[in-house]
């Protein structure tokens, strides 16, 4: 191990909901609802749970819920175990949800990236389709 | 922006080439002949787009016969690559489909 596996990144989203933090609650906790926005998976809001999701792409995460605090507060790490170093991944994600005049504030940090790691589950399919949908973006703007 | 992203961006920017090279990241290994088929120019057109990505560096071209078979070198989009942006898309894209969801969903 170098000295840059013990630095780490995070990827924070944030996007404001026009439904009530209930509603997205289930959303992110009932196994159905969470296999039609992100992956399939055998999800249980209990802390110390262990389950995977499983992308399209074949990929599989190994995930454990650490904490749930209902329509509040959902985290749960997510991991990616591959031979090769720079493909594993080990992280955290949590998923905040807050009322606000208009819905609920819906924030996702992700953590645990290290510099190291160019790509991983997503990087295969999803990634790339979205890179270049930024790429364009970019293109659209630099002109 | 740096010299090398400058060059990707440029050599990217081109509608034509850039879905030339896209392909032959989707689909793999591809002939100037079957990129022409599928492409909206000519094949001498198709064949200078791909010297252009060749000279990036982001095509590699290997001869088999009278054949010659352009790839992609994903490699070469290093410098484009940011991790984390990478991620924030993925998270952004399921935030868009967690939307969807909740439109249908029952209250």
């Amino acid at each position: 191990m170098n000295e840059s596996a013990t630095e780490t990144l995070s990827v924070v989203v944030e996007r404001e909901i026009p439904y009530p933090p209930e509603k997205i609650w289930r959303a992110l906790t009932q196994p159905h609802l969470i296999a039609e926005w992100l992956m399939n998976n055998d999800f249980n809001a209990v802390v110390g749970h262990r389950f995977n999701l499983r992308g399209d792409w074949g990929g599989v995460l190994d995930c454990e819920v650490l904490a749930v605090e209902p329509n509040k507060t959902l985290s749960y790490t997510w991991n990616f175990a591959h031979a090769d170093a720079a493909f594993n991944l080990e992280s955290v994600v949590t998923f905040t949800l807050a009322p606000t005049d208009r819905g609920t504030r819906l924030r996702m940090e992700q953590s645990g990236f290290r510099p190291g790691q160019k790509q991983a589950y997503g990087g295969a399919k999803a990634g790339w389709q979205q890179f270049f949908t930024k790429l364009e973006q970019v293109l659209a703007r630099t002109d | 922006m740096s010299e090398s992203q400058d060059i990707l961006f440029r050599m990217l920017a081109d509608p034509t080439r850039r879905a030339i090279f896209e392909r032959l990241c989707r689909e793999g290994e591809q002939t100037v002949g079957a990129l022409t088929a599928r492409a909206k120019v000519s094949q001498p057109a198709v064949s200078k787009h791909l010297g252009l990505l060749k000279e990036a560096g982001l095509v590699r071209d290997r001869h088999k016969g009278r054949q010659t078979h352009y790839s992609a070198q994903l490699s070469a989009l290093a410098p484009l690559i940011d991790w984390t942006s990478q991620m924030t898309g993925f998270w952004q894209s399921r935030f868009d489909r967690l939307e969807d969801l909740l439109k249908r969903m029952d209250q």
